[in-house]
């Protein structure tokens, strides 16, 4: 469970998230909706430790993650996964490169386990022969694909999307929809 | 104040940089790569501006100590002594800074930009770690043996012009190469190359993973890396030179 407890954060002088307190529930989809420049990026980047909270606390289960360390909330951010607007895939990797990173870094896996997880993680966002692909040689909709793929490829408890089906047509975005869901 | 500010930031990117990496066999595979990029990428334009520099080290000297009393090995031996010095270590490295660190704060710069870098952070990869560490190590392991090349081929390209020109004779050309070496000056070179390569990749990298904004920033951060690596080199050329020959 994530708990927002009256968050604060600005930018400049001006307030972005005003007093913002939220409970995200263990094994509930949760929707963040508003205009465009709310904040809903804003308040995102806070949960996941990308931008810091001016005032206020942000618990991931009773843990203040806002009172940790930089060496503390890595132990955290090993369990998040998140999808970014913009896909934020490695342009220098290939799409199963990409996927087996998380893998690389932080599991003892072998080289087949790693392959297999790659195949089922590019089996369930619906992506076929895209293993030797680089993110540039993809359209728009597989990048936020294979995203999803990289992003829950390590099992993380939370998954966190930031506009996942923004500019893709709506056929790809209600199948995004899908597969977060 | 701001100069404050920015030393701070600074320190405080080494302090990221130098923690326990969470893989140590992936930050292997990345020097490896790193050195094939920017080490063996720049051995040409090493080896072509070496060549011609010593060529016309040689021949400048030649048409400037044109004097009875200066013995004619005096042209190899300032020849060899200008490569060694400075132009190998310090020359080159300043190239390397235009090259290889534009390179650097380009790259990092594209992937804060485009949230690469947010996404190595939340995934709990220590993202100054990783994307700076391998470049520096893999630097400091690749500029002395470019600097070595360099020498090499700088008093190569002086022994070609002196073979070409006939400015001075060959025989006292390879005497002047040879007289009264010292290996402390390779040493020195070395030196100075280390500590410059880890100016070049750490100053580059500095300004890389603090870019914001968009294409246009990571065009300015790719040109203040080229400028401030440059200044510090030459900064700590001088502090180099009086600490080690003073």
């Amino acid at each position: 469970m994530i708990r927002v407890d009256t968050i604060w954060k600005y930018f400049e002088g001006t307030p972005v998230l005003r007093d913002v307190s939220l409970d995200f529930e263990q094994g509930k989809t949760n929707l963040i909706i508003g205009r465009s420049g709310s904040g809903k990026t804003v308040l995102m980047k806070c949960l996941v430790g990308l931008l810091e909270a001016d005032k206020g606390k942000i618990y991931y289960d009773k843990h203040d993650f806002s009172a940790m360390s930089f060496r503390q909330r890595r132990v955290i951010r090993k369990e998040l996964g998140m999808l970014f607007q913009g896909s934020a895939l490695f342009d220098s990797l290939t799409v199963e490169e990409n996927i087996t990173f998380p893998l690389n870094m932080f599991t003892t896996m072998t080289p087949g386990e790693k392959r297999k997880r790659v195949d089922f993680c590019l089996d369930r966002v619906n992506l076929g022969a895209v293993h030797g692909l680089y993110p540039s040689e993809l359209s728009g909709g597989m990048k936020k694909r294979a995203a999803i793929a990289r992003a829950i490829s390590i099992k993380p408890k939370y998954l966190f999307c930031d506009e996942p089906n923004s500019g893709l047509d709506p056929p790809t975005g209600i199948l995004i929809d899908k597969l977060i869901s | 104040m701001k100069l404050f500010y920015h030393i701070g930031k600074y320190f405080i990117l080494l302090w990221l940089i130098v923690q326990k990496p969470e893989s140590a066999s992936i930050y292997r595979k990345q020097i490896i790569a790193e050195m094939d990029y920017l080490g063996l990428d720049s051995l040409g334009i090493v080896a072509i501006i070496s060549v011609f520099m010593g060529a016309v080290v040689t021949i400048q000297t030649a048409f400037n100590t044109d004097h009875p009393l200066l013995p004619a090995y005096a042209i190899g031996f300032a020849t060899r002594q200008a490569i060694i010095l400075e132009f190998s270590p310090t020359v080159i490295s300043l190239i390397l800074a235009g090259k290889v660190g534009s390179r650097i704060a380009s790259e990092i710069g594209t992937m804060r930009v485009t949230e690469q870098i947010d996404a190595l952070e939340v995934m709990g990869v220590n993202a100054a770690g990783y994307l700076i560490l391998p470049k520096i190590i893999a630097s400091v392991i690749i500029n002395p043996a470019l600097v070595i090349i360099s020498m090499f081929l700088g008093i190569f390209g002086g022994y070609l012009a002196s073979a070409m020109t006939g400015v001075v004779p060959l025989s006292n050309f390879m005497y002047g190469i040879l007289f009264e070496f010292s290996s402390f000056d390779i040493f020195y070179a070395l030196i100075k190359t280390v500590v410059f390569a880890v100016i070049i990749a750490s100053v580059s990298g500095y300004f890389g993973f603090h870019t914001r904004g968009g294409a246009l920033q990571v065009g300015h951060a790719s040109t203040k890396a080229v400028v401030f690596s440059s200044i510090y080199i030459i900064l700590f050329n001088l502090i180099l030179t009086q600490i080690l020959l003073a």
